[in-house]
């Protein structure tokens, strides 16, 4: 993946709030990643970071407040769902599934060329996949599953990245491989946002940390954010919500 | 003798001939049809909604009679609003999608019996709940080919966003900001099949020429226009064996069609090439002779 050319995106969240299924999932949220960010979203079960990264790639609509995209009108977000949420058994070959991050150029309708099933293959070597072009996605492990999601990521070339639990049931050698990329992604200037449990992680690769309980507990550098105190602070919160698991 | 049992009850009878026509043409839209309701896991949303058509085709009864059109028109309507109200209602309660389905067609079957009933002879109940393959008319002929016609090309344009839906419904909305739409658009080509195979095998057993073959196909075949294409050549061999048996045997044909159709079933659970009883507990069979 080339250098990002385009004007960097922020993410301003003004009084964010949230539901789903009716629950309020996240509450009062206000503040900006901004341009070229990497953040980590961090809290605990249930705390809504996965529905943050829904409403702000539109999946899921906020019931209060307002998401604005700045300094990038019309950006493309390219978004990663959790593992679990794909069907591993659906018949599909990895130079297809990758191929879909091709959606913006293709649409409906229009065909593969050979510069995009070249682009294609370029990015399956990039994640480490070189190869496995006619492989079933349901023959592979967790670990190369990931990888396959993230080449269709690069080729959705976005300067908005969403991350949901990235490194999630894959190996270590998986991780560190996907967490170099994230790394480049963020040295290309994209705005990248990833779920994590890892805190290690966090502190080890991620400048700025969100921390939310469905309300904010704090945001800023991740040295800051990650104190014994707030850390304490976001389970005391979790501690009372009656239906938490 | 082989011309006798295989080619001359097509060649000598019309309504053979009818028959095996319909098949046909229920073959091509069927195979894609099932291959897609198998790969979303939906077999039991398409039992579901092949009852849910009855009550629909009974009030084009009442109204009409014995008229196709009439009580197609009927089953559509009532399956389309079956798809409507079964996601209202997932939606809105607490009761899932399948629980909710399963009310729908309980009631629906009563009802559609109900109706058939007021007005009709057990014969015509009969007709409606199993079909009249052999009594296909011209009228029905169209209306059957038009569906298959109207399944393939809508396919067509809808492929590539139904594939996504299937394999990772998030990445399709959030790229696409649609989703929902193609999901209706699927289930309504499902009630149109639907409609399609009511003419011939009845409400209780549209759906056997489209899920059996595309259940025996995924033992055979690995992508998506693959299963298709076998599980509409595996409809239609169904539908032409089915045909022969009945018409040799002197049996009714809807069940010999779609008892066919389960036996290429149990053969591909048996011997397919893919997860396969054989392949599972012999997997190297060939090698130790």
């Amino acid at each position: 993946m080339n250098a990002y050319r385009h004007t960097v995106p922020a993410i301003a969240l003004r009084d964010l709030t949230v539901a789903y299924d009716r629950e309020p999932a996240v509450h009062h949220l206000s503040g900006t990643f901004a341009a070229g960010s990497l953040t980590a979203i961090v809290g605990p079960n249930g705390a809504g970071k996965s529905t943050l990264l829904k409403s702000i790639v539109g999946l899921v609509p906020p019931s209060e407040g307002e998401i604005a995209i700045e300094g990038g009108a019309g950006e493309r977000i390219a978004y990663l769902p959790q593992l679990a949420e794909i069907d591993r058994s659906f018949p599909i070959s990895v130079i297809d599934a990758v191929s879909l991050g091709l959606w913006r150029d293709l649409g409906m309708f229009r065909s593969l060329t050979g510069e995009h099933v070249r682009r294609a293959r370029a990015a399956l070597a990039a994640v480490g996949l070189d190869g496995f072009d006619a492989r079933q996605v349901g023959t592979l492990s967790a670990g190369q599953l990931q990888r396959v999601l993230f080449a269709r990521l690069m080729l959705q070339d976005a300067g908005i990245v969403l991350l949901d639990e990235p490194f999630a049931a894959v190996d270590e050698r998986t991780a560190g491989d996907l967490l170099a990329l994230v790394r480049t992604w963020h040295g290309e200037g994209r705005t990248v946002i990833a779920v994590l449990h890892d805190l290690e992680r966090v502190r080890e690769a991620f400048p700025q940390s969100l921390l939310i309980a469905r309300e904010p507990v704090a945001w800023g550098p991740t040295a800051e954010v990650l104190t014994p105190d707030n850390l304490r602070r976001a389970r005391y919160i979790s501690d009372g919500w009656s239906d938490a698991a | 003798m082989i011309y006798d049992v295989l080619i001359a009850p097509f060649a000598d009878y019309g309504f053979m001939r009818r028959a095996l026509v319909a098949c046909l043409a229920l073959a091509i839209g069927g195979g894609p049809i099932g291959t897609f309701l198998i790969l979303r896991r939906m077999s039991l949303m398409g039992d579901a909604m092949s009852h849910a058509i009855l009550p629909g085709a009974a009030i084009g009864f009442l109204a009409a009679g014995l008229s196709i059109w009439w009580m197609s028109f009927g089953g559509l309507l009532a399956g389309l609003a079956i798809v409507l109200l079964a996601a209202l209602i997932s939606r809105t309660t607490a009761l899932r999608e399948d629980a909710s389905l399963a009310a729908f067609y309980l009631v629906s079957l009563a009802l559609g019996v109900l109706l058939v009933s007021m007005r009709g002879s057990s014969v015509d109940l009969l007709h409606v709940l199993f079909g009249t393959i052999l009594a296909v008319t011209d009228d029905a002929l169209i209306l059957v080919a038009s569906i298959a016609s109207i399944t393939v090309v809508t396919l067509a344009v809808i492929y590539r966003p139904l594939v996504i839906e299937c394999f990772d419904p998030a990445y399709l909305r959030a790229t696409t900001g649609g989703g929902t739409i193609w999901h209706f658009v699927f289930l309504s080509l499902v009630v149109v099949n639907l409609v399609a195979g009511f003419q011939a095998l009845g409400t209780l057993m549209a759906l056997g020429l489209i899920i059996l073959p595309a259940a025996a196909a995924r033992f055979w075949a690995g992508a998506v226009w693959s299963l298709s294409a076998l599980s509409s050549a595996l409809a239609f061999l169904s539908g032409l064996a089915g045909l022969l048996i009945s018409y040799n045997f002197n049996l009714p044909s809807g069940p010999a069609i779609v008892l066919t159709a389960g036996l290429f079933y149990v053969l591909s659970v048996m011997l397919g090439t893919r997860e396969s009883l054989r392949t599972r507990y012999f997997p190297r069979a060939h090698f130790h002779e």
